[in-house]
């Protein structure tokens, strides 16, 4: 990779902006699953592998699938977030390998937030 | 506070703000300002809408007025046709109707609402492992302008003036740290950040280098800058191999992208940053000792001065700040000092990370404006005291801290608001205690802590706390002695007063808070040799308040030891010979028929066998409690 200038910086802002906000990239949702050593520890890795793996079933081409840290709750871990394009993200909490295959099918699949699971809707302030 | 005719609500969402509402907000107060409505018309950023299709959304008061898709081009046009002559942009108005959202919004929970996130701002959004994604989200932004537009002085002014303090504990002005090592000459200098997170129930830290490690980079490169270091070193606990793992690739990638090394962004700055691994030792949080412990050495502290901006690391001219210290600064330099004042008091600017533990309903990590109550934090963001329980302290600081009571409970966090507590702010750990928790057992647990991580250097320390832990212990195990308080008193002060270092000087706080506002349990666990919760065994007798007693059961299903007897209908009683005082069924009955009594209970109680001596005594104890 090459050594940047202060003009790469800002090119790569405006290219990887589309993977964050959905915007303007390709894809149709994201799902994050937040992965800090809370969420890990209460078994996000086994939510991470069932969504990989309901992505290959699938063979689903418009999802990104991602992994963040801490979501701040650490008591509600596992958690992920689903961000269907074009509408605010559904935060999920409790989640283990059935819930989140759930949520896949009927959330980022068919388009229903699963109540449920679901704890809030929308993102934090940042500034 | 002003009165406007009208205000603003401002979509500050993650998703607005990718669609440039913090533009759009700019350009309403320059547009605003320039029309001279600023006091008429106010202009505030909310937590997200949840429409963040629409985005960038805003909300007009009073007449409720929903925009969407709002650009800083229609802005002259809101403030012309809306604010001045009253009539609606109809064009930018929410057309679809309102989908029923059966999931709460952000903005109507507290637990989000009332929290502030700038440390935290990529806190769930970014791949971590990504530095694309760090950079999506302005990162290294700061950097390159403190590498290309600023003077190093520039740099520590605008941190001088944001009045950012110290996050991990001790809160000294950290442009004011950045200035005194800025002018010692020399031909190294070291930039260190301190990630040897110890205090118990803490894990902000933690939580930042493995959520955002860029962000811990970008404020050591803007304080290298500051300050002319070319090297610097992150001290992590080798427990935390998350953190660890994250920071070492965030390390990797930045000097790929040229963004560490030599010749920074083509700036000619260099900056090299090794990881380097502690070994647990919560003394190596000290700055001085947390110096030897990098140059191979025994960590231990040693006297100030000479101070590490003139003699640090290998000598040399050095500055450590904490982890949270560094992410605060990039969004400093890119907004500005003004900015970072806007939130918080004034001595105690801006935000504060706290890990919020113990016994409170949502345990997590948050992010609030300094100045916020106490009782804000405990009651609306975490969600109140778990289990239905009630509230008995609040211990910030860790081992450094104290216990707050109920009655100090609308303190705001401040630096020094909370000192006036006998607590401090530290490094943000704050643990919610119940009623359940004993104050004498509390302040052993933080005195074993503070006994073991005592380095051993200095006699006041090493010696003061094993002195006062041993004292404790005779008094929680019932051999205490009226004269005891005084003399924990007595030995706190000479240990404060004569340690070296921080831990000792501040390792009899939690003793000497917990006598301040709960002196009632120490004398009761001295007097009376009672333990009035049933926390040390020794000092308590759990017998059933048998008018109270439905009989239900379950103190007998909880019984490890069977000591319950009792049958269906019959008043349940326990056993005094086979009880171990494991008080599972205090907490597991539902009628509140369980009872404490002092340990002389139980000796009385064992010797009688006389069913109706049993229950003169049973009804005794019972009015006695009542008194």
């Amino acid at each position: 990779m090459a050594r940047l200038t202060v003009d790469d910086l800002k090119k790569i802002k405006e290219e990887y902006k589309s993977t964050l906000t959905l915007r303007e990239g390709g894809s149709r949702a994201k799902i994050t699953v937040h992965m800090g050593t809370c969420g890990i520890a209460a078994g996000a890795r086994k939510v991470m592998e069932a969504v990989l793996d309901e992505i290959n079933k699938n063979n689903v081409k418009d999802v990104i699938v991602t992994n963040s840290g801490c979501a701040g709750l650490c008591s509600k871990e596992p958690m992920a977030t689903v961000e269907i394009i074009n509408e605010a993200p559904v935060k999920y909490v409790q989640l283990n390998e059935e819930k989140i295959r759930k949520i896949f099918k009927e959330h980022v699949m068919e388009g229903n937030a699963v109540q449920d699971y679901a704890l809030v809707v929308g993102s934090e302030t940042a500034y | 506070m002003e009165k406007y005719r009208t205000s603003v609500m401002l979509c500050g969402g993650t998703g607005c703000i990718a669609g440039g509402s913090l533009k759009v907000k700019n350009a309403l107060i320059d547009e605003l300002r320039n029309r001279g409505l600023e006091n008429e018309i106010n202009v505030v950023v909310t937590g997200c809408n949840g429409f963040c299709a629409q985005g960038p959304v805003m909300t007009v008061y009073p007449e409720d007025i929903f925009y969407e898709k709002v650009t800083v081009s229609d802005v002259p046009v809101i403030i012309e046709e809306h604010f001045i002559k009253g009539r609606p942009v109809e064009r930018l108005l929410y057309k679809e109707p309102v989908k029923k959202q059966t999931i709460p919004l952000m903005r109507d929970i507290p637990f989000f609402n009332l929290q502030v996130l700038r440390a935290l701002r990529n806190k769930g959004l970014i791949d971590a492992e990504k530095i694309d994604e760090y950079i999506a989200r302005d990162g290294y932004q700061a950097a390159a302008k403190a590498l290309t537009e600023m003077t190093p002085e520039q740099v520590i002014d605008e941190l001088k003036r944001s009045g950012l303090r110290g996050r991990g504990g001790a809160g000294f002005p950290t442009g004011m740290k950045w200035e005194l090592c800025s002018r010692v000459k020399g031909d190294r200098k070291y930039i260190l950040c301190n990630g040897d997170e110890g205090d118990p129930g803490a894990f902000m830290d933690r939580s930042i280098m493995e959520a955002d490690p860029h962000v811990v980079l970008e404020g050591m490169i803007i304080g290298a800058k500051a300050i002319g270091a070319d090297k610097g070193y992150i001290y992590v606990r080798a427990e935390y191999p998350l953190a660890v793992h994250r920071l070492q690739l965030a390390i990797n990638q930045a000097k790929e992208y040229g963004l560490l090394g030599e010749n920074i962004l083509g700036t000619g700055f260099n900056l090299d940053i090794e990881i380097y691994l502690g070994a647990g030792a919560f003394v190596c949080g000290e700055e001085t000792a947390l110096m030897r412990s990098i140059e191979g050495k025994r960590g231990m502290p040693r006297p100030r001065p000479p101070f590490p901006a003139q003699k640090g690391l290998w000598d040399k001219p050095s500055v450590l700040n904490n982890v949270e210290t560094y992410a605060n600064i990039p969004q400093i330099i890119l907004n500005g000092a003004d900015w970072y004042r806007s939130l918080g008091t004034e001595k105690s600017t801006g935000t504060k990370v706290f890990a919020l533990t113990g016994a409170i309903n949502n345990v997590g990590l948050i992010e609030v404006p300094m100045g916020i109550p106490l009782r804000k934090i405990i009651y609306d963001i975490g969600g109140g005291i778990s289990k239905n329980r009630k509230f008995k302290a609040v211990q910030l600081g860790g081992p450094s801290g104290g216990c707050i009571p109920e009655y100090l409970l609308d303190t705001p966090v401040t630096y020094e608001d909370i000192v006036q507590t006998g607590a401090i702010v530290g490094s943000g750990g704050m643990v919610v205690m119940n009623d359940l928790n004993c104050m004498v057992s509390v302040a052993k647990f933080f005195l074993e802590f503070t006994t073991d991580e005592s380095c051993g250097k200095c006699p006041p320390c090493r010696i003061g706390t094993t002195v006062m832990l041993d004292i404790l212990t005779n008094i929680t195990e019932g051999r205490g002695k009226e004269e005891y308080i005084e003399l924990l008193q007595d030995i706190s002060q000479d240990i404060i007063a004569t340690s070296l270092c921080g831990l000792g000087q501040t390792a009899p706080n939690p003793v000497l808070t917990t006598i301040k506002y709960f002196r009632d349990e120490y004398e009761s666990h001295i007097n009376e040799k009672w333990c009035k919760t049933g926390v040390c065994k020794e000092l308590c007798t759990f017998y059933v308040d048998e008018e109270k007693c439905k009989a239900c059961g379950a103190c007998k299903r909880v019984c490890p030891q069977n000591a319950v007897s009792g049958e269906k209908k019959v008043p349940h009683r326990i056993d005094q010979s086979k009880c171990i005082q494991c008080r599972s069924c205090y907490e597991a009955c539902k009628f509140d028929s369980i009872k404490i009594g002092p340990r002389s209970l139980r000796e009385r109680l064992m010797e009688t066998t006389d069913q109706e001596a049993l229950k003169e005594i049973y009804t005794a104890a019972i009015a006695a409690k009542e008194e």
